[in-house]
């Protein structure tokens, strides 16, 4: 028995044309026996940054509350905005602190950061998603990262669907399908879905109506 | 002249065997290994008798295969088996009903959602398949063919008890050298409906009601409490249903699809297809029986408490759901 499968769950995150979206299931289990189909796995961090922490259940919780703290000091110290880049780096660090006992969380960060030619009047973003091992190895990629129980099964179906520059909607009808149906073969995920597509002006998030056994 | 007199001289059924097999020796070497042709295993090959396997060619066999094909004890075996499963069968005063799921698992990756649990073995006998894909399928096939054979000698139906102990006398002789299956004989002959627990173990129980494999306990808890005697047979039919769909919703080792039997006194009836997901939100349909509506719990309890929220419109409603 693997600790990374006791409780189940996935994560996808995909770039699209000046847009990212960021993806889950909502199953917790223990082992075989499914618990909750309700069980939140996608955060917000800022109103453009999104992580995703597939994984055992209780550092779930728990990270959520270090990456709150630790985002908050940067806010406040800095006295700005924090950006994707940042923060995947503030991710890194926070597991890299425990390389010896980790957390047993494979983090997706999804976000829009934005750009030096931004301005107030008119400002800029360039999508932004990584993701890292349980250990804090940073992954930065230019198409879609996958994590979690059914993270073969995703990789596998996310190959197949996704193609360069896809405009919010069509983004979410891509990230849609391949969530859906990579857990539809995978034992520990499933249960309902959740999305977020994050774009320049607003963050559409839509509960999905998945298998339920 | 002795072969001549050996020839001639018995026609009893023990000499033609012997008969056979000199010829199929004969054959043996001139047209090689029975292996290599296909089965092995004797079928269609009254001479070979009970069928033979090849066996690993170590000291102990028996220690061999359990060390590369027990994945509870190490999972990082090489030959993995297919597990996870819930079947069930239950007797009623309308006879025996028979209900599957239809998930095969390798670990966590689901291999199949069409996986046929049921075995017919033949028109008034059905075998559920629990453990081992292969072990259930191929024995229970084998026990159609005793089956029908001890109908030719006998001329009279192979009753059901006779039927289970056939095959848990031949899984006990295989005790130990990896087989596994957990199966429900069921059926009705002369004395009745009748369900059999058979499992590679060598147990053999007679009862009214079972239930097999990981999803076993949450199909016993709905079928536990919703089984009588006396119930009707679309009242056993659903219950069928229902304890299936339980099992699917929650084990994450069954599930995708039902298939539901009816065992009555001129054998058996396939009663259909539902799949699980379309049970949750939808229901069965309209089957005799029905409820009328999904069983998920929030689609029964929509709306019924402020803690329930009213569920979306299921009239026409789209594939994704528009979260407010």
């Amino acid at each position: 028995m693997s600790i990374m499968e006791l409780n189940g769950g996935s994560v996808i995150a995909m770039v699209g044309k000046d847009c990212v979206a960021i993806a889950s299931d909502l199953r917790l289990g223990n082992q075989a026996l499914s618990i909750s189909s309700n069980f939140q796995k996608i955060f917000p961090v800022t109103d453009r940054i999104y992580i995703g922490l597939p994984g055992l259940a209780s550092d779930v919780a728990t990270l959520r509350e270090r990456f709150r703290l630790r985002v908050n000091m940067y806010t406040i110290k800095e006295e700005r905005e924090l950006e994707p880049e940042t923060f995947a780096h503030l991710v890194s660090s926070t597991l890299y602190e425990k390389r010896f006992s980790p957390y047993f969380v494979e983090p997706v960060v999804a976000g829009l950061s934005k750009l030096p030619t931004s301005t107030p009047e008119s400002p800029k973003f360039k999508p932004f998603i990584c993701g890292t091992d349980l250990i804090g190895c940073l992954n930065f990629a230019k198409d879609f990262i996958v994590c979690g129980t059914a993270s073969e099964k995703l990789f596998g179906v996310a190959e197949g669907l996704w193609e360069p520059d896809l405009e919010p909607e069509d983004l979410f009808e891509t990230i849609s399908q391949t969530l859906l149906n990579a857990v539809d073969r995978d034992a520990f995920s499933g249960w309902g879905a959740v999305v977020h597509v994050l774009t320049p002006d607003k963050v559409i998030t839509r509960t999905l109506r998945g298998r339920m056994d | 002249m002795n072969s001549l007199v050996s020839k001639f001289s018995s026609s009893t059924a023990t000499s033609q065997l012997k008969q056979a097999k000199k010829h199929l020796q004969q054959e043996e070497e001139e047209y090689g290994e029975p292996a290599m042709w296909g089965s092995a295993g004797g079928f269609g090959n009254m001479a070979a008798g009970i069928p033979s396997f090849q066996i690993p060619a170590v000291a102990d066999p028996t220690s061999f295969l359990r060390l590369h094909t027990d994945d509870a004890a190490d999972p990082s075996c090489r030959i993995k088996i297919q597990h996870g499963t819930t079947t069930l069968a239950f007797r009623f005063q309308g006879g025996v009903i028979v209900a599957v799921d239809s998930r095969a698992t390798a670990g966590s990756y689901i291999a199949s959602g069409t996986v046929k649990k049921v075995i017919e073995i033949n028109p008034y006998l059905l075998g559920t398949m629990a453990g081992g894909a292969a072990d259930c399928q191929y024995w229970e096939t084998y026990l159609g063919i005793q089956c029908r054979l001890h109908e030719l000698r006998n001329k009279e139906r192979i009753s059901v008890a006779a039927a289970s102990k056939y095959l848990s006398n031949l899984v006990y002789s295989y005790k130990g050298m990896g087989l596994s299956m957990g199966t429900m004989i069921c059926g009705w002959d002369k004395t009745g409906p009748r369900i059999f627990y058979v499992d590679s173990d060598g147990t053999r129980l007679k009862g009214d009601l079972f239930s097999v494999g990981s999803g076993s306990t949450f199909a016993y808890g709905v079928l536990d409490s919703g089984y009588r005697w006396d119930l009707t047979d679309e009242e056993a039919q659903e219950l069928g249903r229902r304890s299936i769909y339980a099992a699917g919703h929650r084990d994450a080792y069954s599930g995708n699809s039902c298939n539901l039997y009816h065992v009555k006194e001129h054998g058996w009836t396939y009663l259909g297809n539902y799949d699980i997901s379309k049970l949750h939100y939808d229901g069965p349909g309209d089957v005799p029986g029905s409820a009328g509506h999904g069983y998920g719990y929030s689609e029964r309890t929509a709306g019924l408490s402020s803690a329930n929220d009213p569920a979306p419109s299921t009239e026409n409603a789209p594939a994704v759901s528009v979260q407010a």
